[in-house]
């Protein structure tokens, strides 16, 4: 099912959570909505859901209005951040909640129900739990429990939020894949909140980088990562290494110094030249267009960062550059950054 | 990664070992050798023991056994004969009439007050709750007064009430709102924090997965607190049935007609009828046990469902 969300704003008192907000997500997709908190993405979420009205704007699924529609109509599998599961019934019953609230035409004889329940236990590989209750279930078998109860209704749309949030690093992993997994299994399009990036690229068709209410990007998980649009968008995903810099004539300058870098069509004023920390190199400082003084190194893991201060005429600057494996560096030792692939960003007004 | 937590974890150690002994203690021995890490001498604790036993016993114990045995110091035929008088049968059956409809009342009210807090923002809520709570601390006898203040015969509404001969004080309906006031909080009290706790996201998981409103109460929200309500409607049937001070200013003393128990048995020691009026106050004692025994068995349930 194609969702088109159009124009949608949402205030909460003075806060504004979405703001003019434009999305289609189309069929048979996985769309991640990535944001830091604040940035509205659960919002957006719960009016595709119908747990939220927009102040102004449309949602419409397949072309037909949804926000006529309450979420009992608009057949969503929704999957809650902390799960939601009913504390008084066993997985089972949790399960078949969605069949036996149906009336009249819909409802399905008790045999039928049985019989999708113990399908989709197997499915999400937990039909030994069938018994249990929730209290009694880990955080991953939990999540299982909270996706089969989604998925009973046979939803148009499956929306999560924030799946993996509660659970440990390892689980969360292993839960990403089967999640992936399912997916392809049983296409059905679904719209995944989250705040962590790499679950985000890793998981999704198509990843939506939301900031302030509204959206910075929407690309492909290599796009958004290789070509952000925004130096919001560049800075949230993956890492960045971020050098000052001013746009002067049409050339850039690190206070009166020509640095010789392209300023990439940014207009004259503050400028941010921003890279990935393995492309920017370290160098002879007398050949790059920044050099400063090296302040500390630490290492963790398998990366080493170095401080650098830069000096200009506005006073010292410090920047963050990754140490190549095999090179040292020693505290105290000028060094030069030349950036190798970077993009440019005018410096938002404060 | 692991790197960094390892400082962590040594600092958590550290102020677990910190811990001052009153909290220490809750762990009744340290996990090397054995030994108690209670800090208080054996005789301090003896003692401790006895001044609390002692004191629930001439408190609470000894005035509970004289009940009985006052009762019963006719032998089994005065008792039965005080219980199965026809005044002492009449207040037995208002006060249970009472307690059905006080009870009932504030069942409902509780859970659509609870339910309006807990689930819902609007404004004026934390006015409600503080109402919530004004029976609690309000004298009952004032609280009487206020509806003989409302309705009697020289209150706000008494020509109203004399054109449609309608009578509230001095009859059932005054003594039934009085209780009511008095007991409204022991509901709402009990459902408001577990509802607040438990938020609204089962709710909504509900109705995402088609469930009708109605079908959402009755399916999710109430299973989820049966047992705090349960709780809640027996203090509040216990109150209700011992409830004296507001129900004495409303009820107007009429000897079968408008007597509750608690007013009966006063009346019958007024008058020296001791044994009567201990067999009747007996029976608002056993009530009492029992209701003590079923509090005991839902907060073993209760906490059992918090698990």
């Amino acid at each position: 099912m194609t969702i088109d969300v159009v124009g949608v704003t949402k205030r909460f008192k003075t806060f504004t959570a979405l703001d003019h907000v434009n999305l289609t997500i189309h069929s048979g997709e996985l769309v991640a909505l990535l944001g830091p908190s604040g940035s509205g993405k659960t919002t957006l979420l719960r009016i595709i859901a119908g747990l939220e009205w927009p102040d102004t704007g449309e949602v419409r699924f397949d072309g037909e209005d949804a926000l006529t529609r309450s979420v009992r109509e608009r057949n969503v599998g929704f999957v809650f951040q902390h799960y939601a599961l009913f504390r008084h019934m066993n997985v089972f019953e949790n399960v078949a909640f969605g069949l036996r609230v149906r009336r009249g035409a819909d409802k399905l004889p008790e045999a039928a129900i049985r019989e999708k329940v113990n399908e989709l236990l197997s499915l999400v590989q937990i039909d030994w739990l069938a018994e249990r209750y929730p209290a009694q279930l880990s955080g991953g078998q939990r999540q299982r429990v909270a996706l089969a109860r989604a998925l009973a209704i046979s939803p148009r749309v499956l929306l999560l939020d924030e799946p993996f949030g509660a659970l440990d690093a390892k689980v969360r992993k292993e839960l990403r894949r089967w999640l992936r997994h399912l997916h392809e299994e049983l296409p059905v399009t679904s719209v995944l909140v989250t705040h962590d990036q790499e679950e985000a690229l890793e998981l999704a068709d198509r990843v939506v980088v939301m900031g302030h209410g509204r959206i910075e990007q929407v690309g492909s998980p290599a796009e958004v990562y290789d070509n952000p649009a925004t130096a919001f968008v560049h800075d949230f995903i993956g890492e960045t290494i971020a050098l000052p810099g001013e746009v002067r004539g049409g050339a850039l300058y690190f206070g009166s110094h020509a640095l010789g870098l392209d300023p990439q069509g940014v207009a004259d004023g503050p400028a941010r030249i921003l890279a990935r920390p393995h492309d920017v190199d370290l160098a002879d400082p007398g050949t790059t267009p920044f050099a400063g003084k090296v302040l500390a190194v630490r290492t963790f893991g398998p990366t080493r960062r170095a401080d650098v201060e830069l000096t200009s005429t506005g006073g010292p600057v410090v920047v963050e550059a990754a140490v190549p494996h095999g090179q040292t560096l020693e505290p105290g030792t000028k060094v030069g950054l030349l950036p190798r692939r970077y993009k440019v960003f005018p410096q938002p007004a404060r | 990664m692991s790197a960094l937590d390892h400082p962590a974890q040594t600092t958590i150690h550290g102020a677990s070992e910190g811990l001052p002994p009153a909290l220490a203690q809750s762990h009744t021995y340290a996990h090397h050798g054995g030994r108690p890490v209670r800090t208080e001498p054996r005789a301090v604790r003896i003692a401790l023991i006895l001044v609390a036993l002692a004191f629930l016993g001439l408190f609470i114990g000894l005035p509970l056994v004289s009940v009985f045995y006052e009762a019963l110091r006719r032998g089994w035929a005065a008792y039965v004969a005080a219980i199965i008088e026809p005044d002492a049968l009449a207040a037995i059956r208002l006060t249970l009439i009472v307690a059905a409809i006080s009870v009932t009342a504030n069942l409902l009210f509780g859970l659509v007050a609870s339910w309006a807090i807990a689930k819902f923002e609007f404004p004026g809520k934390s006015l409600l709750i503080t109402l919530i709570d004004l029976p609690f601390s309000v004298s009952p006898v004032v609280a009487g007064l206020i509806y003989v203040l409302l309705f009697g015969s020289q209150g706000l509404f008494a020509a109203y009430l004399q054109a449609w001969d309608i009578k509230i004080i001095f009859a059932l309906p005054g003594i039934v709102l009085a209780t009511i006031f008095v007991t409204f909080p022991f509901v709402a009290r009990e459902l408001i924090p577990l509802m607040q706790e438990q938020g609204t996201s089962e709710e909504e998981a509900a109705i995402s997965l088609g469930a009708s409103g109605l079908s959402t109460f009755f399916r999710v929200t109430l299973p989820n607190v049966k047992w705090a309500l349960l709780y809640g409607v027996l203090l509040c049937n216990a109150r209700a049935m011992g409830e004296f001070g507001a129900v004495s200013v409303v009820s107007g003393h009429v000897r079968g007609l408008t007597n509750t128990m608690p007013l009966h048995i006063e009346i019958l020691y007024n008058e020296y009828q001791f044994v009567a009026s201990f067999a009747v106050a007996s029976l608002l004692a056993l009530l009492a046990l029992v209701t003590l025994i079923a509090k005991t068995v839902l907060e073993h349930r209760l906490a059992e469902e918090d698990r």
